[in-house]
């Protein structure tokens, strides 16, 4: 089921599957990845490293790398990344736990 | 290494323009930008999306179609999703693309970086579901997203764009809270005249704000006290307005109080740069043309002092034109035949500019954070540290890094960068030209170990991404 999302998607797209954090998600296809784990009801992307406070995307566009996931084992920006199948994303888990 | 005659660095509204325009006129030309697609921020995917979604964004955001059209032709080898991160000397630029560092050398250099967000820190702005309009708008633009209980804070037009498309889009946000008083539109008054030869700006924003009144979105307007509340995201804004403390249950925040050049690129280069009282940020001290103190580096749209994408596009061709007869390709009578209607076209596109700047001021709490707000986000630096700083003896920015690391994570400044200048300023009774702000070197953004090893044969040739 998905869960409840404080986003909205306009437009039905084909999905693929991406596993997060181990648990397959279905995604649009071809979508920016901040976008779509947003509306799929992900609200916190990542802990940070400092505190382990909880953080998600601020400016989708490159620039604050808030939104910060470790896909394939390198630590990307969610919102410069687009959906394809069988994408493993892992939300970074505070103190000691990856970032660039 | 494949040399270009020209190089520009983002395929906005300026770097499309002045691409088509020095391609035009015989230039070889190489546009890089982060992007898959082009259109820069603005027009951020117009090819894919005005379409699907034109009639919630508006003409002002499907025109840019004419500009993503103009850079499909010979003479313009657009590479995408190439995330630049040096530009040094011989122009020689690296930028990392598919995980591989890659380079390219130019005899000239066109910035055309565009504008960020001004910095905003209010309590509770490093919360999940707080997010710049900017990004508000990339989601619904690129994406189709959109927010169904937002509360949009701040001032400016952007804001009641913004929220004229959600309310479009059948989703209106949940109440504007604006930090502008009645105060500032009376002192923006003395820029009338500007106001009324830019009058089509004038007209829209008319035309916006009767779209959300229509919808009857609230709106508060004199904000003070604004914090964002919520464990481990935002769940409501508290705020006073018109003397009466207020909270709004929300789960997301759109913050917006203008936007600011983004200088990181230039300043790399050396290239000058002065506060500008008008619009309370640094700019980069640029000719009419665009050109800068570093012979062969120009500036061209928001990057260069922020006027809008109309404007950008017209100052992208005005360099263009200036960089085509620098190599050889245009003589100067020639040059100045074209470049005299721009100039005036660009005046007129600037001259609501003072109006707007003034009517819509920066929101002074988040100019001057209280002790306690995170101001680099990074690493988590409070405005109080930063004062702290500064009473040790700490007189600029730079400084500020051996003192606590603000500026020196990955975002390298960008959403923290002003707010230090800003407080080291207050604090120690100096301008903002004196405090300065952080030197920016290489790398732009972070770039692996992995990606450096397999940076690309420096012999092989750069591909056009594009779906031209």
């Amino acid at each position: 089921m998905k869960p409840a999302s404080p986003f909205l998607e306009l437009h039905d797209c084909p999905r693929v599957t991406v596993l997060l954090d181990g648990q397959p998600l279905d995604l649009p296809e071809g979508a920016n990845l901040a976008a779509a784990l947003l509306a799929a009801g992900v609200e916190v992307f990542r802990k940070t490293p400092v505190s382990g406070a909880p953080r998600g995307p601020f400016c989708m566009m490159g620039a604050c790398f808030d939104c910060l996931v470790e896909i394939d084992g390198v630590v990307r920006q969610a919102c410069m990344v687009e959906v394809t199948a069988g994408l493993e994303v892992r939300k970074p888990d505070g103190v000691g736990d990856a970032t660039v | 290494m494949q040399r270009f005659d020209l190089a520009i660095i983002g395929a906005g509204p300026a770097g499309m323009a002045a691409a088509q325009e020095a391609a035009t006129h015989g230039l070889r030309v190489v546009l890089l930008d982060e992007q898959a697609r082009a259109g820069g921020q603005i027009y951020r995917d117009v090819d894919r999306v005005a379409d699907l979604r034109g009639d919630i964004l508006g003409p002002d955001y499907t025109d840019g179609r004419r500009l993503t059209a103009g850079i499909g032709r010979d003479g313009i080898t657009h590479v995408t999703e190439a995330v630049v991160w040096a530009i040094e000397e011989d122009f020689v630029i690296s930028f990392t693309k598919d995980g591989k560092g890659a380079q390219v050398a130019a005899d000239r250099v066109l910035l055309a970086t565009g504008a960020l967000e001004r910095p905003m820190p209010l309590p509770g702005w490093t919360l999940p579901g707080v997010m710049t309009a900017g990004a508000g708008q990339i989601l619904l633009k690129q994406s189709g997203v959109l927010a169904r209980h937002a509360v949009l804070v701040g001032s400016g037009p952007l804001l009641y764009l913004i929220a004229a498309q959600m309310v479009r889009a059948g989703t209106p946000p949940l109440a504007l809270v604006e930090t502008q008083t009645k105060a500032d539109l009376a002192r923006a008054g003395r820029h009338i005249t500007g106001a009324l030869r830019g009058w089509s700006y004038m007209l829209k924003g008319v035309k916006m704000l009767a779209e959300i009144t229509r919808a009857r979105v609230p709106r508060y307007t004199g904000a003070t006290q604004i914090t964002i509340e919520g464990e481990g995201k935002a769940e409501a804004i508290r705020f006073t307005s018109g003397g009466k403390a207020r909270r709004i249950a929300c789960d997301t925040v759109f913050l917006h109080h203008g936007v600011v050049p983004n200088t990181q690129a230039g300043r790399s280069l050396g290239v000058t740069h002065r506060w500008s009282t008008e619009q309370s940020c640094f700019v980069p001290v640029l000719d009419a043309s665009g050109g800068t103190n570093v012979p062969g580096i120009f500036i061209a749209g928001d990057g260069g002092g922020i006027a809008g994408a109309k404007a950008a596009e017209i100052a992208g061709r005005i360099a263009a034109l200036r960089v085509a007869e620098e190599a050889g390709h245009l003589t100067q009578n020639a040059r100045d035949q074209r470049a005299t209607p721009l100039l005036a076209a660009l005046a007129h596109e600037r001259a609501a500019r003072p109006f707007l700047d003034t009517a819509y001021p920066p929101c002074a709490e988040a100019l001057g954070p209280a002790d306690a707000t995170v101001i680099c986000r990074c690493e988590e630096v409070t405005a109080g540290a930063i004062r702290s700083y500064a009473g040790l003896g700490c007189l600029g920015p730079n400084q500020a890094k051996a003192f606590g690391r603000t500026g020196m994570g990955p975002c390298q400044g960008r959403y923290c960068g002003l707010t230090v200048t800003a407080l080291l300023a207050e604090t120690n009774g100096r301008t903002p030209d004196e405090t300065g702000y952080f030197r920016i070197r290489p790398p732009l953004k972070p770039v692996t170990l992995g990606e450096l090893a397999a940076m690309a044969d420096p012999d092989a040739k750069v591909s056009d991404g594009s779906d031209h």
